[in-house]
């Protein structure tokens, strides 16, 4: 059995992307083969007002901008992980050793466990620790530090102690080519955990501004960055310090038909999936970015859901246990009367991160477009 | 038997012949020369036939090990025979071939997500493989190309692999990282968890008396995981029969072994497990200390582990350029003094086991089947879409597998057995 949406998935392939492979010239190969991979158009934001002189910056470089701002501010701050001291292997903290030092920006060995551990360990004695785990596929030996140790200092220690001057940073989320190992969105895994806070930007001026609101708050942090929106993504950043509250999603499309809800990544697929439903079906989605996984805006979503009383929540991860399954079960607890349609998780499948599978896996517009199709006749 | 010592080192050599990254730059100039010499130094043609005109045996010398709580390790003078030698050089070259054409596709962005090249570590897996007998098992990191070939997979099999086609290894479905074969347990993309399923895979053998044992490999970046020190202890604990492989080619992605490691000594970081010193570009010194420890191992001994000094040519991946943290002259100079193919071809040929000539139309004949491959590797189709749900669970207790929209599921699928059940 083929779902019609597959069907759909195998159309669009089909039409537009591997055709006539082998006959094609090798710049025309080439785009489709570029094409065929995480379809998604980046919406920049508006400039920022009353933030002063502004510079263009592209994700990674408002990443090294945020932790150039607290090396220059905060004495105590160190940045440290996997390779960091040339950059990263993505280069987001490029020249930072330059210019700050050995002793303040390092390579660690590759041992996510002894990373995450370490960081917690300088934090709770008092120093602002940024840790890079490399890939957010790679944290998991680095599981139990951040489950059992830095979530629950403060609790455990009845306040005497905490680890809130951690963050620890990772790459996140599908590429177009990472396959099972570097492309995983894994932040419902550490939702579950009370005592972290988790936060994922969906462009260069709220990535400045969330780092280092998470490098300020008195939480250890898990600040998840859409690694193929590091180089894709470009806005007007602003130069000086500046922090976006954590907590607190944004509506970024307003509308009275159905509430879309994602975060990352898939917040620009949302959009395009608003303005495809403006324009075919004549409707007015409201489009919401999560922003922070954990502690998430309840108000802001129920508030939306109650206006419009149709909702779909996509993410990259897989279906089950997913973070979209928490927002659905408390959006029919809090507005159950308001619901016009069931609310709908678009999401990966509930498979491994396919290797070869990759367009078809992801929550690209297609099926979310699909989605509020139903949600509308339902 | 006369022997030929081709490779006489002296206390001087053994001081040059530190692991290679404790070579300064003099050092390493002054070396060349040396090993030019000696390999043309190389005199043999003893056992030659009427017919032919080359020798049927000969005998090197390899670099001395160095030991760690063993009072006597493998033997420094080791023996190959030509037929041995031309099958070694073959699958040494051959992975060569494959990896340049790998780098190759992935520049063309044929190959697609993440593709570690093995190119400069050859030696490590034909060497071993050399060594195993057909009960032992294999199980490595990310770095898998080679590895899979030397275990038996053909070409063709890697090559669609990393194309994500359906004549590859694991059908497309698992890239460059993630290819499998018989006894072969597979690449893995997390740095060092191969580790402790390398030492289960041991136990296993040691269970179920196969007699077999398991190389467990890992990279001098995973040598700092936590899991590996886990597992040595239980591993030594039980005499498990494995033997751990650091291959330590310098670099954990892109940081070098002394700003990652407090000791770099690595075949010492077992404490408790003996560990063997290996020049881990001589084949036939990989070969020697493999045999060695495939003894030592099924004698009941326990583990044992060998630090395998080699070097890796690319990058850590495909999108590290391998040069922002070591220099080209670094590279150029391993190129020229220490590899091991073409050292090893210089061997063969200075000790008449094989023409240059000979050795010519091998290498074209490899070229020619890689290039064959590739060719099937691009043009192949990927496997159907209903695979994206197919081997999820053996048994899956329900028929569909949630997805797309409540509405949407897609039947699971079971495909075959898996290869060791």
């Amino acid at each position: 059995m083929v779902s019609p949406v597959l069907r759909l998935c195998m159309r669009y392939r089909v039409t537009g992307l591997s055709s006539g492979t082998g006959q094609k010239s090798p710049a025309l190969f080439h785009k489709f083969i570029t094409k065929r991979y995480v379809e998604f158009n980046f919406s920049p934001e508006k400039p920022c007002e009353g933030k002063g002189e502004t510079s263009r910056m592209n994700l990674c470089q408002a990443i090294n901008s945020a932790l150039h701002t607290t090396l220059v501010n905060d004495p105590t701050a160190v940045v440290f992980g996997e390779d960091v001291a040339f950059g990263g292997v993505f280069r987001c903290t490029l020249d930072l050793q330059k210019r700050f030092g050995k002793d303040r920006v390092f390579n660690s060995p590759l041992c996510e466990q002894g990373i995450v551990g370490f960081g917690i360990g300088c934090a709770v004695a008092g120093t602002t620790a940024v840790a890079e785990v490399q890939f957010a596929d790679y944290i998991f030996p680095a599981f139990d530090q951040l489950v059992n140790e830095a979530a629950k200092y403060r609790y455990r220690s009845g306040n005497q102690f905490d680890c809130g001057k951690l963050t620890v940073r990772a790459a996140w989320g599908a590429v177009g080519h990472g396959s099972l190992y570097h492309s995983q969105s894994p932040e419902s895994f550490f939702a579950h955990a009370a005592g972290l806070k988790i936060v994922i930007p969906r462009g260069p001026i709220k990535a400045k501004g969330l780092l280092l609101a998470c490098i300020q708050d008195k939480d250890p942090c898990i600040f998840f960055e859409p690694k193929v929106l590091y180089r894709a993504a470009v806005e007007d950043v602003p130069v000086k310090e500046y922090t976006l509250p954590l907590g607190k999603a944004d509506v970024l499309v307003e509308g009275d038909a159905v509430t879309l809800i994602g975060w990352g990544t898939e917040v620009h697929i949302l959009k395009e999936v608003a303005d495809m439903a403006k324009e075919q079906l004549k409707v007015q989605c409201e489009v919401i970015d999560l922003v922070t996984i954990n502690p998430w805006d309840v108000e802001t979503v129920c508030n939306s859901v109650k206006k419009t009383g149709r909702v779909i929540v996509a993410h990259e991860a897989p279906l089950t246990g997913g973070f979209a399954s928490e927002i659905t079960a408390v959006i029919q607890e809090e507005c159950f009367l308001h619901l016009e349609a069931p609310v709908q998780r678009v999401t990966g499948f509930d498979t491994p991160f396919p290797h070869v599978f990759e367009p078809f896996y992801l929550p690209d517009k297609w099926r979310c477009f699909d989605a509020v199709k139903k949600t509308l006749t339902y | 038997m006369i022997k030929v010592n081709i490779w006489n080192f002296g206390k001087k050599a053994q001081r040059h012949f530190g692991t290679w990254y404790q070579m300064s730059k003099d050092v390493a100039t002054r070396m060349a020369p040396d090993f030019m010499e000696m390999s043309m130094k190389a005199i043999s043609s003893f056992f030659t036939s009427s017919k032919k005109s080359y020798a049927t045996e000969a005998t090197f010398e390899t670099k001395p090990f160095r030991l760690h709580r063993l009072e006597m390790g493998p033997s420094n003078t080791v023996t190959v025979t030509r037929d041995d030698a031309l099958a070694l050089y073959e699958q040494m070259h051959t992975i060569r071939r494959m990896e340049t054409a790998a780098g190759n596709m992935y520049k063309e962005k044929i190959i697609r997500g993440f593709c570690h090249l093995y190119s400069g570590q050859e030696a490590c897996a034909v060497g071993i493989k050399a060594a195993l007998r057909p009960q032992d098992s294999v199980i490595t990191a990310y770095r898998a190309h080679g590895w899979t070939y030397v275990m038996g997979v053909p070409q063709l099999g890697v090559l669609s692999e990393l194309t994500g086609r359906q004549s590859g290894c694991a059908r497309g479905k698992g890239g460059s990282m993630h290819m499998y074969g018989k006894n072969f347990y597979g690449g893995n993309g997390i740095v060092g968890a191969q580790v402790p399923l390398g030492v289960g895979i041991a136990l296993a053998s040691k269970y179920s008396g196969s007699d077999g044992v398991c190389i467990a490999l890992y990279g001098d970046g995973a040598a700092n995981q936590g899991q590996v020190y886990e597992v040595y202890n239980m591993a030594k604990l039980w005499d498990v029969p494995c033997i751990f492989v650091c291959e330590n080619n310098g670099y954990g992605m892109g940081t070098s072994v002394e700003r990652a490691s407090a000791s770099t000594a690595y075949y010492t970081r077992g404490d408790y497990v003996p560990g063997i010193w290996v020049d881990g570009m001589d084949v036939l010194a990989v070969r020697e200390a493999a045999r060695y420890s495939v003894d030592y191992c099924t004698s009941g001994k326990g583990p044992i582990l060998l630090e395998m000094a080699t070097y890796r040519y690319s990058g850590h991946s495909m999108s590290d350029p391998g040069t922002s943290y070591r220099t080209r002259e670094e590279i150029q100079e391993v190129r020229q003094t220490r590899d091991p193919v073409t050292s090893f071809k210089e061997k063969i040929i200075a000790a008449e086991l094989a023409t240059a000539e000979e050795m010519k139309n091998l290498e074209n004949k490899i070229r020619a089947a890689v290039d064959e491959n590739v060719k099937k590797a691009k043009s192949d189709k990927e496997i159907g879409l209903e695979e994206l749900v197919t081997d999820i669970y053996a048994d899956s207790k329900e028929e569909y597998i949630r997805g797309i929209t409540p509405w949407d599921r897609l039947e699971h699928k079971t495909l075959g057995m898996a290869v060791n059940v």
